[in-house]
């Protein structure tokens, strides 16, 4: 499914795994059970050794998937068996996309159902040959903005988003965090154009997920909180925090039109 | 190759380099680029550290005339003697260059990466001699290979973090490092101490090693009227080997040696590279921000280096290095930890002078391939060898 086509339901709800934690062959089934609790786009992580911009639960994940067998082979292999309605996203660093060359790793996402594609260490200067293999397959490229980007390079950055703009809620890397911050709302408030915004970084409780859609994202990105119940085998815990977090974003859409922030 | 450094966008070398950094390190990579090169024009500027690298690292360094290995090697060799530098190794040009910028734009604290500790003991001085809160990542198996560098950061008043993802080493503090920055940056510089890394970091940390380079030129050209032959320089990403050969880059008559390590030989396993030789042996990848040569398994996943050098332990390496070799104008050697031992106590032996492990692996080289320098060489003594006594002990099982 295209990323368009979700976002004609806003206000949604994104999920982040990190494919391969606990095991490759946990993946596809861990993914039908979040759709099914409410998830309206999977995220599905591809482990590297290097994760730059991710904190240490994510880090964690990454280096138990490696270990369990993880690759990009077989990274397609469990995307194309976790056979979904909803659109599945690709997350990964620049240098696995490299190595396997890019017009084969856009051509290996779409062959998969893999609609849309986040490199959180390319930002779009650096992205020129990747848009044009992601165009050629027809996959949207999804770039980050953060409470730090300029306005004039903010704008710029929204512009050469496809599917959504993924608006980092915080300076730092990835990791659970107790409260939004103001900075993230007036991020959200300071972004032009009119392509959906998705707030990840940080969210972890339905009530936050419920506040970035309150300040205006159209779509809560949660991942980390999700890594860990993994890690501690909590998947039911984790099908519950799903379908919460997915009511509190619901909820929060239909009671927005009237708030100013 | 002084190529000039662009406001927004970053510099490459020919397809290498580049900016592959997670948004939120933009703008501050983007406002230090700008702060150099104003800086970098500043008369004012360039006399501070002028200043500084005279009055307090002891520049200008001497260019020796190393009689008895000219004698062993039959030709002339000089040694340019960066072991000499205060802290004892090259890496206080660098260090001074960009604390003295951070001040300039305001920032209160400093942040590094350490391998073999050279560069965090260089940080600490610049931290405590330029007044900043300073805090140095260091992989736990580094802390434990270099416990008396960890000391004599602590002693100028620098706080030594252990990492302990990944594999535990340089790459991992520099991982670490980058996701410290990544919420720091309005108040913190992070000091990358190699040639290597996102723009502007690696022009900007060749423009400060390269005072090495132009003294060289000068000093040779002074003692033998006529430029080297050759200049052999280890590199790990890069740093001493840039700083020397900057200078000399449009002399193609000068044939620049870059040194790699070929730690215990070049079998390759599964997960380890056994070997630092990411010039020789790696391919294209990015790594900590700049596409170049990196050491990977197909997948694109970071190998471990090895090398008994800590400072030579690094599965990447600077991008203007990797263009140059690509070119064929720096041409691209191997020693591995045997050459590199030789080379440790042939200098010690020949001529009083203990050099660094790093550094030994170009006095290795040059051990093993004489005609390679023809008749006129400088080595480059990047640093000196006091640091690893205890490694070189264990190695021998003294």
């Amino acid at each position: 499914m295209k990323i368009s086509e979700a976002f004609e339901e806003a206000p949604l709800l994104i999920v982040y795994i990190c494919a391969g934690d606990p095991t490759p062959a946990a993946t596809p089934d861990l993914v039908r059970r979040l759709a099914a609790a409410g998830a309206d786009i999977i995220e599905l992580g591809l482990p590297h050794s290097d994760p730059i911009a991710d904190g240490p639960t994510i880090q964690a994940a990454a280096q138990r998937a490696i270990a369990a067998g993880m690759n990009t082979d077989v990274y397609f292999q469990k995307a194309a068996e976790a056979n979904v309605a909803i659109p599945k996203i690709f997350m990964g660093y620049y240098n696995m996309i490299y190595a396997r060359g890019l017009d084969r790793f856009a051509g290996d996402c779409a062959r998969c159902g893999i609609t849309g594609m986040i490199v959180p260490d390319l930002p779009p200067e650096e992205a020129g040959p990747l848009l044009q293999a992601c165009a050629k397959f027809d996959v949207d490229l999804i770039f980050l903005a953060a409470p730090n980007t300029p306005a004039q390079r903010l704008k710029m950055i929204e512009e050469e988003t496809s599917g959504f703009l993924y608006l980092v809620a915080r300076t730092g890397v990835t990791g659970a965090q107790s409260d939004i911050l103001q900075s993230t709302r007036d991020l959200i408030a300071r972004v032009p154009g009119s392509k959906p915004k998705a707030v990840g970084f940080g969210i972890s409780t339905p009530a936050q997920a419920a506040e970035v859609i309150t300040a205006g994202a159209d779509a809560a990105i949660v991942g980390s909180v999700c890594v860990d119940l993994i890690a501690r085998g909590e998947v039911e815990l984790l099908e519950q925090l799903v379908r919460d977090m997915k009511a509190a974003v619901v909820a929060a859409g239909k009671s927005k039109a009237p708030i100013v922030v | 190759m002084h190529t000039e450094i662009s406001e927004n966008k970053a510099v490459k070398f020919g397809r290498y380099g580049g900016l592959f950094v997670p948004e939120t390190l933009v703008p501050p990579l983007t406002e230090l680029a700008q702060a150099y090169q104003r800086l970098m024009k500043s008369e004012d500027f360039k006399e501070e550290l002028n200043l500084a690298l005279k009055t307090f690292a002891g520049r200008p360094t001497p260019l020796y005339y190393a009689r008895n290995l000219s004698q062993k090697l039959g030709r002339k060799v000089y040694l340019k003697r960066e072991d000499l530098v205060h802290g004892g190794a090259h890496k206080l040009n660098n260090t001074l260059g960009q604390a003295l910028v951070a001040k300039k734009m305001g920032k209160t604290r400093l942040i590094a990466e350490t391998g073999a500790g050279q560069h965090g003991v260089a940080t600490a001085i610049v931290g405590a001699n330029l007044g900043f809160e300073t805090q140095v990542y260091m992989g736990e198996v580094d802390i434990e290979r270099q416990k008396m560098n960890v000391y004599r950061m602590q002693l100028m008043g620098a706080e030594v973090i252990p990492v302990r993802s990944g594999s535990r080493t340089l790459k991992d503090a520099i991982n670490e490092a980058m996701r410290d920055w990544a919420s720091s940056f309005d108040h913190t510089h992070y000091l990358l101490g190699t040639a290597a890394g996102a723009h502007p970091f690696p022009s900007m940390v060749r423009d400060f090693q390269s005072v090495i380079g132009k003294e060289a030129r000068s000093q040779i050209l002074q003692a033998e009227g006529r430029l080297p032959d050759s200049i052999t320089a280890c590199v790990g990403g890069g740093s001493n080997a840039m700083g020397i050969f900057a200078p000399f880059l449009q002399d193609e008559d000068v044939r620049l040696l870059a040194v790699e390590a070929g730690g215990r030989g070049l079998g390759k396993t599964d997960r380890i590279a056994d070997h630092g030789a990411s010039l020789g042996l790696g391919t294209d990848g990015v790594l900590h921000g700049a596409l170049t040569k990196i050491l990977q398994d197909p997948y694109g996943q970071i190998l471990e280096s090895y090398s008994v050098a800590a400072g030579l332990d690094y599965p990447g390496v600077g991008p203007e290095l990797a263009f140059l070799a690509e070119k064929g104008r720096v041409l691209t050697k191997i020693a591995d930890d045997k050459t590199a031992m030789r080379g440790f106590h042939a200098l010690s032996k020949l001529e009083g002078i203990i050099p660094a492990l790093e550094s030994a692996h170009a006095v290795g080289y040059a051990l093993e391939e004489p005609e390679a320098l023809g008749d006129l060489a400088i080595i480059n003594i990047s640093g000196r060898g006091d640091k690893d006594l205890a490694t070189v002990m264990d190695y021998e099982n003294l």
